[in-house]
């Protein structure tokens, strides 16, 4: 894309998509130490991304005063409007995502001398496997302007919410088998479901990318695969 | 030209702009313009300096034929008559189609007058009557509380914004249908502006409209419809909200983005 007529005015541009990069970077490895310190009970780990959640709480208001400054001084038109548009978006996408690695982070405190076993952990690995490849996937669509790239993302969500409804029929099971389950696999439960939404910021991220690059709001309804709202599990009385 | 499907089911064309082609002298200015200005809609001209979209202003009320070597060919349809039929009456068409300039231009005269003046040239009405209408006129311009009280003050004395809506308020006093606007805003003050987007907001529900302006923002506030021109060409005609979020036009997108080097 050419550039504009007043330098200055790409740069704050520039300025506002970069710290966006960096949010997305620093959501990406709060995701990531945040799962890995709730795999291995780490409270320590998690501390850190206790503390990490308000740089990126800082990096997004930052984006979003930026944002505002760029709509006041330059009224944006077109495809600088949506860019600015989706800065503000992506930026609150993207801090909410540290939220719930943080609150992934707090769940692993509450965790720290509980029963568990290792092989409840499996599931929620893999959740969390894919909803990081979703978010680096999103991130890049945002980067390279890929729509295609954006819309893979966006479909792809509902074998996160698939995942989610088999590994809460899981859990239940387990907590089943022996109540001494139930306080670490609720927990679990809950880190699941935060990482179900991790998911669903990754899609509302490759709309706002579409949106940012056609200028077209994605229109079809996105397939909905989490059905844990109407799973039962029957319980037998032995 | 680029045009996306827009739904125009039940809009009238007030004016329908054919094959238009303009010439100073030799000189081509506007290259086959087509173009629908909709009944009771504000439809904006907007691209750089030279680009036509004055001359195009200019046609529509043929003000052109105050000056030797200018000629137009193709069509303009209003209401089912060429404007640019030799026989056209010019001063009716101009009463019907009525035109504010970038300066306000208010005769020597005083304010009531200014508004008079343009109806005794159609009209033979009672002081009574005339008296009524030059109030509605001021009223509708959005300028009769601030002159109800100097209406035989002379025009000159009113400060810019006020001479401006003077000029509009004459300009409707005769009724036309059609108001043409030329850059009608940017000699003026933001309050003014702001007075005169809000007085182009009102009229709508009476006239249709169509405004030159360099200022985008404008553009997007009061228009219904954009057309950008460029170098004699109509590039994109479009709902505004279309061209100010997504044009379809990569010159249009340059435009009005600040990216035209």
């Amino acid at each position: 894309m050419s550039e504009h007529i007043v330098t200055r005015y790409d740069e704050e541009l520039n300025d506002v998509a970069r710290r966006i990069a960096e949010m997305g970077g620093m959501a990406e490895r709060l995701v990531d130490v945040a799962v890995g310190s709730l795999m291995r009970v780490d409270t320590a780990t998690a501390k850190t991304v206790i503390a990490d959640d308000k740089k990126l709480d800082i990096l997004q208001r930052e984006c979003e005063e930026r944002a505002i400054m760029i709509i006041a001084r330059r009224q944006p038109m077109a495809m600088d409007l949506r860019e600015v548009i989706g800065v503000q978006r992506i930026a609150s996408d993207l801090e909410r995502i540290g939220d719930l690695a943080k609150n992934i982070a707090k769940r692993v405190m509450a965790l720290d001398g509980q029963f568990q076993s290792k092989r409840f952990n499996t599931g929620v690995e893999h959740m969390a496997q894919l909803s990081l490849a979703q978010l680096k996937d999103v991130l890049d669509a945002y980067a390279t302007r890929d729509v295609e790239q954006a819309y893979q993302v966006w479909k792809r969500d509902e074998e996160i919410d698939a995942m989610y409804t088999s590994l809460f029929r899981e859990l239940l099971t387990y907590m089943m088998e022996d109540p001494r389950n139930i306080t670490f696999c609720t927990h679990l439960l809950f880190c699941a479901k935060n990482i179900e939404r991790i998911g669903d910021h990754a899609t509302n991220i490759a709309e706002t990318v579409h949106y940012v690059v056609t200028g077209q709001v994605l229109a079809e309804d996105r397939p909905k695969q989490d059905e844990s709202s109407s799973t039962a599990v029957a319980y037998e009385k032995n | 030209m680029t045009q996306t499907a827009m739904n125009t089911a039940g809009m009238a064309e007030k004016i329908s702009i054919r094959n238009l082609k303009f010439f100073y002298g030799d000189n081509l200015a506007l290259k086959t313009i087509n173009l629908p200005l909709y009944e009771k809609k504000v439809t904006a001209f907007i691209g750089p300096s030279g680009c036509g979209k004055s001359t195009l202003l200019r046609v529509l009320n043929r003000m052109y034929d105050l000056y030797p070597r200018q000629h137009a060919e193709g069509e303009v349809m209003f209401d089912g008559q060429n404007v640019l039929d030799p026989n056209q009456d010019r001063n009716m068409l101009r009463a019907r189609v009525g035109m504010v300039f970038q300066k306000p231009t208010p005769f020597p005269m005083s304010i009531y007058e200014n508004i008079a003046f343009g109806i005794r040239l159609y009209e033979n009405l009672s002081r009574s009557e005339m008296d009524g209408r030059v109030e509605a006129a001021l009223t509708r311009g959005a300028l009769w509380k601030e002159v109800k009280d100097k209406l035989n003050s002379s025009g000159l004395s009113l400060s810019g914004g006020q001479q401006q809506r003077l000029c509009i308020a004459r300009t409707i006093a005769v009724r036309p249908e059609v108001v043409l606007l030329d850059e009608p805003c940017s000699a003026l003050d933001p309050i003014s502006t702001a007075k005169i987007e809000e007085l182009i907001d009102e009229l709508t529900t009476e006239y249709t409209i169509a405004i030159v302006t360099h200022n985008m923002q404008q553009a997007a506030r009061v228009s219904d419809y954009t057309a950008f021109m460029y170098l004699g060409e109509l590039i994109e005609f479009d709902e505004t909200t279309k061209i100010f979020t997504s044009p379809s036009d990569k010159r249009t997108q340059d435009y009005i983005t600040g990216r035209f080097g």
